[in-house]
């Protein structure tokens, strides 16, 4: 019984939250490796296009509230997603035009891209607060739990409880979801293949008569689809705050390096090692302890590796390991 | 124009938009963007050197200036009594065998065939040594955090706070930014350009999350206040007879004088820094050793079959260039004497010292510095401008409108939007700024 109780305690605790913040950071790093594989730099705006994704639909949310639309059990963003998403596609092209292909033309370092991005950064970041404020804000609604901890208990008759949250459900069913068509695309269709083909070799794409506007529209496209989906699922999930987007960057970088750069199944792959690592590391292991070892070695203290607020070290680590001993990733991303 | 009159002109007019807004506003205020501009423009000659010289491209200059405001704390504050008999050597122990750890585990590295033996071996190292680390780190903090919580709580300091030793603490912050620069240029140098960006903005989020966090160090969010100064303190000017008696001469009241005194000799301290700096940064510019450091950055695969280790070369730069900003750290710290780690923002401490380079002409030191009076002479001033702007904007609209409010309420983040832009407008249309390099 104990070990049963170990187990759920594991689940409730870790598992559930880390599959749940895994998905997000995956479709946050499949983001940035596909602007990484087309682009062929480091956005350092994605953090910011996610708030501004997830802004749109907040506010689009709102109004659908105020109008008295909703899902039911589910949460009204979902119905306020697509919205979100073509504002997004519409910031990220206006930026792309406006922006970065100038630099494209002069075919200018990727660092000096990388620059522009921050300027880019700040520039979104300024917008979102402008238009929504520096706080906090709450938009989800619904029913809040699939399974809450109480019923659970009551059912199994187990000492601890298993939560699961509806934004959690939805955030893996959604990230299932926009990952099998991602790839359908892009192994599947003549443009997804395109895309591949122009992220593999430039030239050589140029000769078989791919148009690289085209190829860089619909990246900026879908990136801006999955950046949105993930900003609003971390929304949902945490709270929508502009500046803790910003600081998700360096968990959603880690996650893509570490998968290995432009290699979509890399940064998936990357999101669930960091996230996994960032919720073990930082997990007070008593509870799960008592339950496992003899009562003579329980331990007295909290069995917490690292204070939750070193979360951004564990990403940072892992970051630095790989870049020490791989880096080009675990699967094999591009070095140039 | 001849260069150089067109560049003294440059710093002629941000002279006069500092005078102007000491005439229309306060000389108080004046003076404080002057000292900020100088430490700012330190910075900017840090980044500069990475930058301008080398093309590196660092985005954790916040880690590094907070890591030089830590020195000020180390430096000047005193130690807490009892703190190191209660705690200090089992933190300082802790922290050797965490070291020694890590040099145990490469130097095993080293010694050991690659295999499943070596992976076994090395994780097996870093676990127990972790365990070992945290038994003798955890007490160790518990004790001095238990020591008078409300006003201590940390080990404090050296305790050195007289005069201009106080300034000492400039140059170990410079210290401590150097040996953060070294652990991660050792790590992301050489690899990709990216990679160093990512790796100095998670330094520096962590360096911040260290200060916010660690309490025995310098008491974390709950903030060290009153560091020494290296200026005379206004109450004791005030009560000086001589120096009121001077003050009513040239027509001041005993209270502005003195605080306009103490801004003032901070100016002339920091200008010194900022000269030695300038001047050391112009001659190494002009060295072989700048012509070999802006020969890597034009052609590093060129540099390398001249036989230059342009990784080295790159760690050396990074190094001194992130000394710098600690040192301008330290006194920014000084100058506010007190350290608050919760106002340390990415926007505030890279972001800008970035505009600051850009805007005034990356690879040029002048530019630098020109750039660091003139874009922190705007950041002051972009929010009244704003509020005003915002003000006429909605002079319109009904008085008690939301939408009023919300405009004038939002105009504070008009900053972060306008920083942007002037980045992307000199990127796009002056990308080698005010005063370009020659």
């Amino acid at each position: 019984m104990d070990f049963l109780n170990a187990i759920i305690a594991l689940s409730n605790f870790v598992l559930v939250p880390a599959i749940a913040y895994g998905s997000q950071l995956a479709l946050g790093a499949l983001g940035v490796t596909l602007i990484y594989g087309i682009l062929r730099f480091s956005n350092f705006a994605h953090g910011d296009t996610m708030a501004f994704g997830a802004m749109v639909t907040v506010l689009v949310t709102w109004l659908f509230q105020s109008w008295g639309i909703s899902l039911g059990p589910l949460p009204t963003a979902l119905l306020a997603l697509p919205f979100g998403i073509l504002g997004c596609m519409a910031l990220l092209l206006a930026t792309d035009r406006v922006v970065y292909r100038f630099y494209r033309e002069q075919k200018a370092k990727p660092v000096i891209l990388v620059i522009v991005s921050l300027g880019v950064t700040f520039i979104m970041n300024g917008i979102v607060r402008f238009i929504i404020g520096p706080d906090d804000q709450r938009f989800s609604d619904g029913e809040r739990f699939i399974v809450s901890a109480r019923t659970f208990r009551e059912m199994t008759g187990l000492r601890e409880g298993l939560a699961i949250k509806t934004t959690q459900g939805i955030t893996v069913i959604t990230a299932v979801i926009v990952v099998a068509l991602l790839f359908w695309f892009l192994n599947r269709t003549r443009t997804g293949k395109s895309m591949r083909a122009y992220s593999d070799n430039e030239d050589l794409a140029l000769l078989s008569g791919i148009n690289p506007e085209r190829v860089v529209m619909i990246t900026w496209l879908i990136v801006a689809g999955l950046a949105t989906i993930a900003g609003v699922l971390y929304g949902l999930d945490k709270s929508f705050k502009p500046f803790t987007y910003f600081q998700l960057l360096l968990p959603i970088f880690a996650s893509a390096i570490v998968g290995g750069l432009g290699n979509p199944i890399g940064a998936i792959a990357g999101g669930f090692v960091i996230a996994f690592s960032e919720v073990t590391v930082t997990y007070a292991w008593k509870k799960v302890a008592t339950y496992v070892l003899p009562e003579s070695m329980a331990p007295d203290t909290l069995v917490q590796l690292l204070s939750t607020d070193y979360k951004l070290a564990v990403s940072f680590g892992i970051l630095l390991i790989v870049l020490l001993f791989k880096p080009t990733g675990l699967f094999r991303g591009k070095s140039v | 124009m001849n260069p150089a009159v067109k560049n003294t002109l440059l710093f002629a007019i941000v002279g006069a938009m500092i005078l102007y807004s000491g005439f229309t506003q306060s000389w108080n205020t004046a003076l404080l963007i002057l000292n900020m501009g100088l430490i700012s423009a330190i910075m900017a000659l840090g980044v500069n050197l990475q930058w301008g010289f080398a093309g590196l491209f660092n985005v954790g200059i916040m880690g590094f200036v907070a890591l030089g405001g830590l020195a000020a704390v180390l430096v000047g504050m005193p130690a807490t009594p009892g703190a190191f008999a209660a705690g200090g050597w089992n933190i300082a122990g802790a922290l050797l065998f965490g070291v020694a750890t890590i040099v145990a585990v490469v130097l095993t590295r080293r010694a050991m065939a690659q295999g499943w033996a070596r992976g076994t071996v090395t994780l097996a190292l870093l676990i127990a040594g972790f365990f070992f680390y945290r038994a003798l780190f955890d007490p160790g903090v518990e004790a001095v955090e238990a020591i008078n919580p409300a006003g201590t709580g940390y080990l404090g300091g050296l305790g050195i706070d007289r005069g201009l030793w106080v300034a000492l603490a400039w140059p170990v912050g410079g210290l401590f930014a150097a040996g953060a620069a070294w652990v991660i240029g050792r790590t992301a140098l050489g690899l990709r350009s990216d990679y160093l960006a990512i790796a100095t903005l998670g330094i520096a989020e962590i360096i911040i999350a260290v200060l916010k966090n660690e309490d025995w160090l310098a008491r974390g969010v709950k903030n060290v206040v009153g560091l020494p100064r290296p200026t005379p303190y206004e109450i004791d000017l005030q009560n000086d007879p001589g120096f009121v008696e001077n003050a009513a001469l040239y027509g001041f009241d005993p209270v502005t004088a003195s605080t306009l005194f103490v801004k003032l000799a901070y100016a002339g301290l920091f200008t010194v820094v900022l000269v030695i700096l300038l001047i050391l940064a112009q001659r190494a510019l002009n060295s072989p050793w700048g012509r070999m450091m802006r020969a890597i950055r034009d052609n590093e695969v060129a540099a390398e079959a001249m036989g230059k280790d342009v990784t080295a070369r790159h760690l050396q730069i990074f190094v001194l260039g992130s000394a710098v900003c600690g040192i301008a750290g330290a006194m920014m710290t000084t100058l506010d004497s007190q350290l608050t780690p919760g106002t340390y923002q990415p926007l505030r401490f890279t972001f800008l010292v970035w505009v600051m380079v850009i805007v005034g002409g990356s690879g040029n030191n002048f530019g630098s510095v020109l750039g660091g009076f003139l874009i922190w002479f705007l950041w002051v001033q972009v929010e009244p401008m704003g509020l005003w702007l915002m003000e006429l904007i909605t002079a319109g609209m009904a008085e008690g409108s939301a939408l009023r409010a919300h405009l004038i309420e939002s105009a504070a983040h008009m900053r972060l939007f306008t920083m942007g832009l002037v980045l992307l407008l000199v990127l796009r249309f002056s990308p080698r700024g005010l005063i370009p390099e020659r």
